[in-house]
């Protein structure tokens, strides 16, 4: 026998994974067309440590000479990225569910404790609910990174009929910069969510298909008992 | 912790859960890949899957009809900001064999009926300086400097009132190589205008001496360098970046 608890509801399923493809059309179309102005990179004067990007990652991932498919794509998904992303907060909202995602009080201190922890530094978690400190302000993070990318992407899009949301981010070049280092963002978030989840395991995995987390296993004898008071052993 | 969604099942039913649920979740994935597919081989409008193409178009009914506004002004900048070295992209439309000394603009006022206008006739009309952020659809931007002839001036001197009522103006430069189509909303706006200076000096040759077009509230591609023509519709003039996949709104 088996002890499971609901962990993640349907709707949070469906808005996750919808967003996964869309997020990656977007994200792949916006480099069509970043290439046609590469002229970002980190480092001072001559010196560059980093370009972006460089020819071989370009030529890997065939981007070079397809600025017109990459608007025609990004200027279409990007409806299904902003409403699957609306509604998914405000289903949060009306849910309540943001209660378990929103960072509270506790969560700056306490996600610094989970990254020590998980880097092997600290022994023990704080107590948490359905979210460690370090998923909330991650996951919460990652919505405002979301609102930021529609914003700063409209800016970009129609930075004359927008011009105060323009103005506000710093004019056109800069909404631009910024608008590119929320995708670079997101593709660190996405290499960390992939490892953590690696991590996890199996059983956390499921819970984001099925739904249900597999919290114990009960021995035979108890099974056939009415209802186990024994609290559940923590995950 | 207890959780009022906590249950006791077997592991049978853990089993049959989780099958149900990856059948689906392989099924969308399976979906979500044939529907990919499906955009990407879909017959095409002007180079572009005509269900983009569609949106794209949406696009353009939304912005145009509901966010466009003529009192929305591109940004402009004292003149000490304007580049002194103004980027020169593209020259399609601008061949060798052009004879300045021969031109005129011509603008079909209906068919039969085609005005030609000397270069000294537009530069006897008032004449607008602006001072914008020029828009590459490339994702570049320079600050730079014209002067010409609004193009609401122009419409009002030649009495072209009944023909900007259409929707579309269709302008081609002289070898016809080069042609956009502008939503005549969009043409009117008070900062378009038909420019003859670049810094206060004529326009270069490559910059599409004698007259071009800027429009602030498009993207580079619709600012036509050596007009040709002018012409007016109720249906989209040929567009050539549009035919090469680009969106035909282009607006900003």
């Amino acid at each position: 026998m088996k002890r499971i608890v609901q962990k993640h509801p349907l709707a949070i399923r469906w808005f996750h994974w919808i967003n996964f493809p869309v997020l990656a059309v977007m994200i792949w179309s916006g480099l069509l067309i970043y290439w046609a102005n590469d002229v970002y990179r980190v480092g001072w004067g001559n010196t560059t440590v980093l370009k972006f990007f460089p020819d071989s990652f370009n030529k890997a991932l065939n981007i070079p000479f397809r600025l017109a498919e990459g608007m025609s794509f990004h200027f279409v998904f990007m409806w299904l990225f902003a409403i699957n992303g609306l509604l998914y907060v405000c289903y949060l909202f009306f849910s309540g569910e943001w209660k378990l995602i929103f960072p509270n009080k506790k969560s700056l201190k306490e996600s610094w404790q989970v990254v020590l922890h998980d880097l092997h530094i600290r022994k023990g978690l704080p107590s948490q609910k359905k979210y460690n400190a370090a998923q909330r302000v991650a996951y919460t993070s990652v919505i405002i990174m979301g609102l930021g990318s529609l914003i700063t992407g409209l800016a970009i899009y129609k930075p004359v009929q927008f011009k105060r949301l323009c103005a506000m981010l710093g004019g056109y070049e800069w909404a631009r910069i910024e608008h590119f280092t929320l995708t670079i963002l997101f593709t660190l978030f996405f290499v960390v969510h992939i490892v953590q989840v690696l991590l996890a395991g199996w059983n956390n995995f499921r819970s984001m298909v099925t739904g249900f987390d597999v919290i114990g296993d009960l021995p035979k004898m108890q099974a056939t008992e009415e209802k186990s008071t024994e609290e559940p052993p923590s995950v | 912790m207890t959780n009022k969604s906590e249950k006791i099942v077997s592991a049978k039913y853990v089993r049959n859960r989780t099958i149900g649920a990856f059948a689906v979740f392989f099924l969308l994935i399976a979906a979500t890949i044939a529907g990919w597919r499906w955009l990407n081989h879909q017959p095409e409008d002007n180079s572009v899957p005509r269900p983009l193409r569609a949106v794209l178009n949406g696009n353009e009914k939304l912005f145009s009809n509901f966010i466009y506004s003529p009192g929305n002004i591109s940004k402009t900048y004292p003149i000490y900001y304007a580049a002194p070295k103004v980027r020169v992209n593209g020259d399609d439309g601008l061949g060798d064999d052009f004879d300045a000394a021969a031109w005129k603009l011509q603008v079909v006022k209906s068919p039969g009926d085609t005005l030609f206008i000397t270069l000294d006739e537009i530069k006897a009309m008032p004449k607008t300086d602006i001072i914008f952020d020029f828009k590459c659809i490339e994702g570049w931007s320079q600050v730079t400097h014209w002067g010409g002839v609004k193009f609401s001036d122009f419409v009002k001197k030649y009495n072209l009132s009944g023909q900007s009522d259409m929707q579309y103006v269709g302008l081609n430069t002289p070898d016809k190589k080069y042609y956009v189509g502008i939503d005549t909303k969009s043409i009117l706006h008070p900062q378009t205008i038909l420019c003859y200076e670049m810094n206060g000096k004529p326009l270069p040759m490559n910059q599409g001496y004698p007259l071009r077009l800027i429009i602030p509230v498009k993207y580079g591609i619709k600012h036509l360098k050596r007009i040709g023509t002018i012409f007016f519709s109720n249906s989209r003039p040929k567009d050539y970046w549009y035919e090469k996949g680009y969106d035909y709104y282009s607006g900003l």
